[in-house]
């Protein structure tokens, strides 16, 4: 039998005003695979994120997350999804121990307390229980920003630059995570990420954007070699940098 | 992946982790605590020496023991109930929660309970000290009314939660700039209450409006049973059709500015 997508957005669109966010965006997302976003600030990475989650409404498209119309039906899914962002924090006079337990309330979790004490001592969170959210530092608070998109053992999982402003050592546990998330549940990543090495070593598709569009996609390598570039980075830079979109890039690259 | 709940059914669990979050806020803080009971207890002593002094001067006031403590009692449950769900609110936006709770399965309908039993649960903390305190400063017991206090309450509890939803929807369209809205908007409902005199002080044309609200029907029925020891059911039917009439008010506006919330980001900045 044909698996469906994960995730498929059709001719997405997101305008305020005369300002068009994002402008006709269509991408699939393969069961079980991690497809990276990429783009510059205000290139409609964290838009697009927002409206497959459910938060923001489209102008125009449509939204299939596992199955379901997003837009007609997103209580059906969210339930089965999940989200993780730095620039979306708990309630800081909480503690960490009481976000995590809402939060697996709100999720129905089967047995909270046990899978909190589980991802607890996956993510080393065991000694920040206790903690109020407010006072943790910013790899603390990721770590348990993604031990909250975790609780509900999500099949689908988007994530908005989870390890920005961390240090390398954390920001590669927190990569470890997510590739022990990836093999032991088979969930599917949408991530949104400015770091080039962590796309590369996560994702198997990557989605280029500028100005609201995508205007390149395909497997790192094969991005690599099609622009005759070293590394993801390279390649970041001529699509940021290149007037007029990928179309306009050097021969090498359109071949 | 493990097995879940229906997800079509509007969820207690999910209304029980809202009241959760809310209690451990409140329980975390015992500066809020006392603030709860502080304002309401201030207010009944205030109102007690003022009654103590118009006894004898007032017939009106002599008449009916009580019928001023009573009032700012009442007036305080409208007051706090409304209070105790649109605080509540605030703190998602302080805290810019909003985006991470609605990528949840909570359902808008399901805060909107859970911001109810919260201000519920408030709006007892911050009465009963001040009501029980009365019994022994000014020799007046409030539950002596009986049953008739129990339908007082609620009535204005959901009126109350009629304007929290109101000023909920105020504020997911213009954000905390609007936060000084939990605290007046209220206030516009005392002079047509007729809290602490009889409805028809009040000019014919300005009676009109207080007759379209519930909270007047609830004091003109303290005022019933305290001096006539009669309980109006007819004023009863009333508030309870307007309170209905409110509610479902209240409900459609927060509902719709949650979606206008939702077409222009607001859960996504959650804040200013």
């Amino acid at each position: 039998m044909l698996r469906t997508p994960a995730v498929k957005v059709e001719h997405l669109t997101k305008r305020y005003g005369t300002v068009t966010a994002v402008d006709d965006v269509s991408f699939e997302i393969a069961r079980g695979s991690c497809v990276g976003l990429l783009g510059g600030n205000g290139a409609g990475k964290t838009t697009t994120i927002a409206m497959i989650m459910g938060l923001l409404l489209p102008s125009a498209g449509r939204i299939e997350v596992l199955d379901e119309d997003m837009l007609a039906h997103r209580f059906r899914v969210l339930p089965r999804i999940n989200f993780s962002s730095p620039y979306m924090e708990l309630p800081h006079r909480l503690t960490v121990a009481e976000n995590l337990r809402i939060y697996a309330e709100l999720y129905e979790v089967a047995e909270p307390k046990k899978r909190i004490a589980e991802l607890a001592e996956t993510l080393d969170l065991v000694p920040l229980l206790t903690r109020p959210a407010g006072r943790l530092s910013a790899g603390q608070k990721t770590r348990v920003g993604l031990a909250k998109s975790l609780l509900n053992d999500p099949e689908f999982l988007a994530l908005d630059e989870p390890t920005a402003s961390l240090d390398p050592d954390t920001a590669d546990r927190i990569r470890g995570y997510l590739e022990s998330y990836r093999s032991d549940s088979g969930g599917s990543i949408l991530l949104a990420s400015h770091n080039m090495a962590e796309v590369e070593r996560l994702c198997d598709e990557v989605l280029m954007m500028r100005s609201g569009s995508i205007v390149d996609r395909g497997a790192p390598a094969d991005l690599i070699a099609r622009y005759g570039r070293k590394n993801l980075e390279e390649v970041f830079l001529d699509i940021a940098r290149t007037p007029g979109g990928a179309n306009a890039l050097p021969a090498q690259a359109a071949q | 992946m493990s097995a879940r709940a229906n997800p079509h059914a509007f969820s207690a669990r999910r209304i029980y982790a809202m009241v959760l979050r809310y209690w451990y806020l409140l329980r975390g803080s015992w500066p809020r605590l006392v603030e709860l009971m502080y304002w309401p207890t201030i207010q009944m002593i205030m109102w007690g020496f003022i009654t103590l002094h118009l006894r004898d001067t007032s017939s009106w006031v002599a008449d009916a023991a009580g019928v001023l403590l009573t009032g700012v009692l009442l007036w305080d449950i409208l007051f706090r109930g409304q209070l105790g769900y649109t605080l509540s609110f605030l703190e998602e936006l302080y805290s810019r929660n909003l985006g991470q709770l609605f990528v949840s399965p909570l359902r808008p309908m399901e805060m909107v309970v859970a911001l109810m039993t919260i201000s519920l649960l408030r709006t007892l903390i911050g009465i009963l000290p001040a009501a029980l305190l009365a019994i022994p400063l000014f020799a007046w017991n409030v539950f002596t009314i009986g049953l008739p206090l129990i339908t007082f309450f609620f009535m204005l509890l959901v009126t109350g939660w009629a304007v929290g939803m109101a000023v909920t929807a105020m504020l997911l369209r213009v954000g905390l700039g609007g936060e000084s809205l939990a605290w007046f908007v209220i206030f516009l409902l005392i002079p047509v209450s007729a809290v602490y005199y009889p409805v028809d002080v009040l000019p014919v044309w300005l009676q009109w409006i207080a007759f379209a609200l519930p909270p007047v029907y609830v004091f003109e029925g303290m005022r019933a049973v305290l001096f006539d020891g009669v309980f109006r059911w007819d004023y009863f039917a009333a508030a309870l059709t307007l309170n209905g009439v409110l509610l479902a008010l209240g409900a459609a506006a927060f509902l719709w500015s949650f979606q206008v919330a939702r077409r222009r980001g607001f859960l996504l900045q959650g804040g200013e």
